[in-house]
């Protein structure tokens, strides 16, 4: 294999484990306020700590597959990072902005126990799951579908142009796709009233995601894929239906296998139907291919050194990882709120000097 | 509207000042947490495990907006800078890939295994984790400073004029820079000073709190645990600040060599020194890059020279004298036909290095006043120390802060400045690097909007970081690792939950 195209499948797997665990992150994020609700406070909030903490300890660890993504297609491809990330720079912005106060609402909700500090976080996480839930989508079928590149490479057809039918239509796949792989995650990590209620709603999930993804796919096939890229719409279209199938039997480790297959034969059908190209143009002789957007050979033999020994140990090292935290979560596991009150001054009278710190965690 | 190149040299100057804020004290306070949870764990005294849970949470207080703003310098490069991008890819981009594999990955997954693993993991297996963050933060920097490096002093590659892009030759070349070399320990060793003065000031602050009171209870906690945590912060400035000192000077001789019209801005040198320059205590002048409004009021003479070449006597180019050689070597003209000035600005680059110096001696003074007060088992009540404490939080921030400012607006009117004693056709000016296809209007919307998000973390940071110190570290603390445990306790809560 050409080292080019040994580089465009990196990249491809490289997104694949970004979408695989990243999604269900996305998924558990946008369903925090439902999963999470309830009519008393107390018992609201302490279904959606568990909501959060069930990816709690590794929605980091699954972020760095999409700046690992970035890099490596920096180093391999540079000029596809530099005409993919400047012409689809507005939806970028909001990733990168949801990302970042998602990121933080994670950490920072529970350092303060306050419901109003609560709930701002909570928004933070529900919105910046929302939205790169769905301009992922918006942004992978404009690559399949091919933008309008000058002949410098640089995209030029404006924002407006990204929101076209495929595209919307790729949108809303990401998003049914990650709403069902985090509701079966939700119930394959917790038990109790939150595991009852992601499995009731991967059901109807489960049916509408077969029906848009399933209809994305076979339009992106039809319009755009060559013809071994219609084993991947077979495999995704089982998958889908698995989905469904396990999901109604509420048999919620299958229904994640197999929404993960589905996600994993998207990626082979978007990064297929591209290929040769990284980025398709609407006159294919501005089209950048693997060829004419890669770096040199000799770059390409370093990093692929790099990557070849370290892809593996990372997996080993995440997967230890989600061994370690394999127990599922239940209300009873969550502890109660460590966080501060916002001002020290908030504290009961205690007979120790009000100079000390107790330690004690409060309410 | 101001043009796409202000607007993105601005937003990139906010985001990357603003990220390394968070950064250095990551760097510097990981390895100081992982020092104090294995003193714990060798020593099994309770005070080891009530800093590792206050600093700790510190840490990972400024470790989550370290993170997420790190995000935007990964995707920036192509958003605002793609012509950069292009020319610079096959070289740039390895280092930037290399730590996201080698080094961010390490650091996220470990860093999980850290926060949630008290209860799950054996105590040795735990304290490894903190260790493999502290160590892998340390890698991610040598990895991005590489990159930065090579924009300095671009080395193990060649220009390929086909493409019209830099190609890397050398891998070894470009990781084993010399500027990389001098860089890294100086980020490194400023980042530790960091870490160190912000512990020591919080423990100082806290001892003498203590100490003030008078009560038995509060003078023992003083004692037992603040005292320590001052001395081992003393050690860690100590150390850190002979590193600074010593890796600043190498930098800067190197930079003589390398970037000398970025020393010669530094040191307002706006005439010839041909027997000899000095150094310059305070200048005067405007701020439009004008050496002829440049006075020199006070300075010493043969400084510089001896900072650069170790003779009191060494001649050093002056900024005209540099400006001229340029012009003949790349053009007085840029390719619309303007004149190229290329010194950096004169004011910033100045300033901005005095800026580092002094405010990095607060540290020292802190490291010098904070060890002779606690001296042979002191605990001090000093107000004085407990107020230099306070003010010396902020000031290793500022001398980082000013230590890039430096660097980077010192390397103007270049992205990639020509190496001088290699090939110097890999160049390009900064205005050469922006993307061509990205309106103003965009980039000031994203501008503002990476702006407000900041400011808003900004004071969430800050009256976090302000709120968990004046809590303290805690009065009691458990063992919770699974040998300290009765093994009928399955259905217990977690030991740590968001």
């Amino acid at each position: 294999m050409e080292l080019t195209t040994l580089w465009f499948v990196i990249i491809a797997v490289l997104w694949t484990g970004y979408l695989v665990l990243e999604g269900f992150d996305f998924g558990v994020g946008m369903l925090l306020p439902i999963v999470g609700r309830s009519a008393d406070a107390k018992e609201r909030d302490r279904n959606r700590r568990l909501v959060i903490n069930t990816i709690g300890p590794v929605w980091d660890g699954n972020e760095v597959w999409l700046i690992t993504a970035g890099g490596a297609t920096f180093a391999a491809f540079p000029e596809w990072y530099a005409s993919l990330f400047s012409g689809f720079y507005l939806p970028l912005l909001l990733i990168l902005l949801a990302l970042i106060v998602r990121g933080v609402a994670f950490e920072y909700r529970g350092k303060v126990s306050d419901p109003g500090w609560a709930r701002w976080w909570d928004r933070a996480i529900v919105v910046g799951s929302w939205l790169p839930a769905i301009l992922w989508g918006v942004a992978f079928a404009n690559l399949v579908r091919g933008v309008d590149l000058d002949g410098q490479h640089d995209y030029v057809g404006g924002f407006w142009a990204l929101l076209n039918p495929f595209a919307l239509l790729g949108g809303l796949t990401t998003l049914a796709v990650f709403l069902t792989h985090g509701a079966v995650f939700l119930g394959l990590k917790s038990t109790g009233v939150v595991r009852e209620r992601a499995l009731r709603l991967a059901k109807p999930f489960s049916v509408a995601t077969l029906v848009v993804a399933g209809a994305w796919a076979v339009w992106a096939q039809v319009a755009y894929g060559t013809g071994w890229t219609w084993a991947a719409v077979a495999v995704a279209a089982v998958a889908l239906l698995g989905v469904v199938g396990a999901a109604w039997r509420e048999r919620e480790g299958w229904a994640f296998t197999f929404s993960a297959i589905a996600i994993v034969a998207a990626v082979v059908l978007i990064f297929g139907s591209m290929y040769p190209d990284v980025m398709p143009a609407t006159d294919p002789a501005n089209s950048l291919t693997v060829t004419n957007a890669s770096s040199t050979h000799y770059t390409l033999v370093i990093m692929t050194w790099v990557a070849v020994i370290l892809t593996p140990v990372v997996l080993l090292y995440q997967g230890w990882t989600y061994w370690v935290f394999r127990k599922r979560l239940t209300a009873s596991s969550i502890p109660d709120p460590i966080g501060l009150s916002l001002r020290r001054s908030d504290r009961p009278a205690a007979p120790v000097p009000a100079a000390e710190g107790d330690g004690i965690p409060r309410p | 509207m101001p043009d796409v190149l202000d607007l993105a040299r601005w937003q990139f100057a906010i985001t990357t000042v603003y990220h390394f804020i968070f950064v250095p004290l990551t760097i510097g306070l990981g390895p100081i947490v992982a020092i104090m949870q294995t003193a714990w764990v060798v020593t099994k005294k309770d005070r080891w495990l009530r800093l590792t849970k206050f600093f700790g949470k510190l840490f990972l207080i400024n470790f989550a907006i370290g993170v997420v703003t790190g995000i935007v310098q990964e995707f920036q490069f192509g958003m605002t800078w793609s012509a950069y991008s292009r020319f610079v890819g096959d070289v740039f981009g390895a280092p930037l890939a290399m730590e996201a594999l080698a080094a961010f990955f390490v650091e996220s997954t470990f860093l999980g295994l850290w926060i949630f693993g008290w209860d799950k993991l054996n105590k040795k297996v735990h304290l490894a984790m903190i260790w493999l963050v502290a160590i892998s933060t340390n890698l991610s920097a040598f990895f991005i400073l590489a990159a930065n490096s090579w924009m300095q002093h671009p080395v193990g590659v060649t220009y390929n004029p086909d493409t019209g892009r830099a190609e890397m030759n050398s891998i070894g070349d470009v990781l084993g820079n010399s500027t990389l070399w001098a860089a890294f320990p100086h980020t490194v060793t400023a980042s530790f000073l960091t870490a160190g003065t912000v512990v020591t000031g919080i423990a100082a602050w806290w001892m003498v709190r203590l100490a003030r009171t008078r009560k038995t209870d509060d003078l023992e906690k003083a004692r037992e645990v603040y005292r320590p945590a001052v001395r081992l912060g003393v050690l860690v400035m100590v150390v850190a600040g002979a590193g600074v000192i010593y890796s600043g000077d190498v930098q800067g001789q190197l930079m003589f060599q390398q970037q000398p019209m970025k020393m010669a801005s530094a040191e307002a040198l706006c005439e010839p020194a041909p027997d000899g320059a000095a150094f310059s205590i305070l200048s005067i002048g405007n701020l439009n890059n004008d050496c002829a409004s440049v006075t020199r009021v006070i300075s010493i003479p043969g400084a510089t020279s001896f900072l650069a070449d170790r003779s009191f006597t060494a001649p050093i180019k002056s900024v005209p004298e540099l400006q001229a050689e340029y012009e003949q070597k790349f053009g007085a003209t840029d390719a619309d036909g303007n004149p190229i000035n290329y010194s950096p600005n004169l004011a910033l680059t100045y300033w901005s290095f005095r800026l580092m110096i002094g405010w990095a001696a607060f540290s020292l003074a802190l490291a010098v006043f904070a060890y002779w007060a606690t001296r042979k088992g002191r605990v001090s009540d000093s107000r004085w120390l407990s107020r230099l404490g306070l003010v010396s939080l902020a000031t290793p921030f500022l001398a980082c802060s000013f230590g890039w400012i430096f660097t980077e607006a010192g390397r103007q009117p270049w992205v990639v400045a020509p190496n001088p004693t290699g090939l110097d056709d890999v160049r390009l000016l900064t205005e050469r690097g922006v993307s061509t296809n990205v309106s103003s209007g965009l980039v000031l919307t994203s501008m503002i909007a990476f702006t407000v998000v900041y400011g808003v973390l900004a004071v969430v940071w800050y009256r976090l970081m302000h709120r968990y110190t004046i809590e303290g570290a805690p009065d009691e603390v458990h063992d919770d690792s699974p040998e300290a445990r009765t093994p009928d306790d399955a259905d217990r809560p977690l030991s740590f939950a968001y």
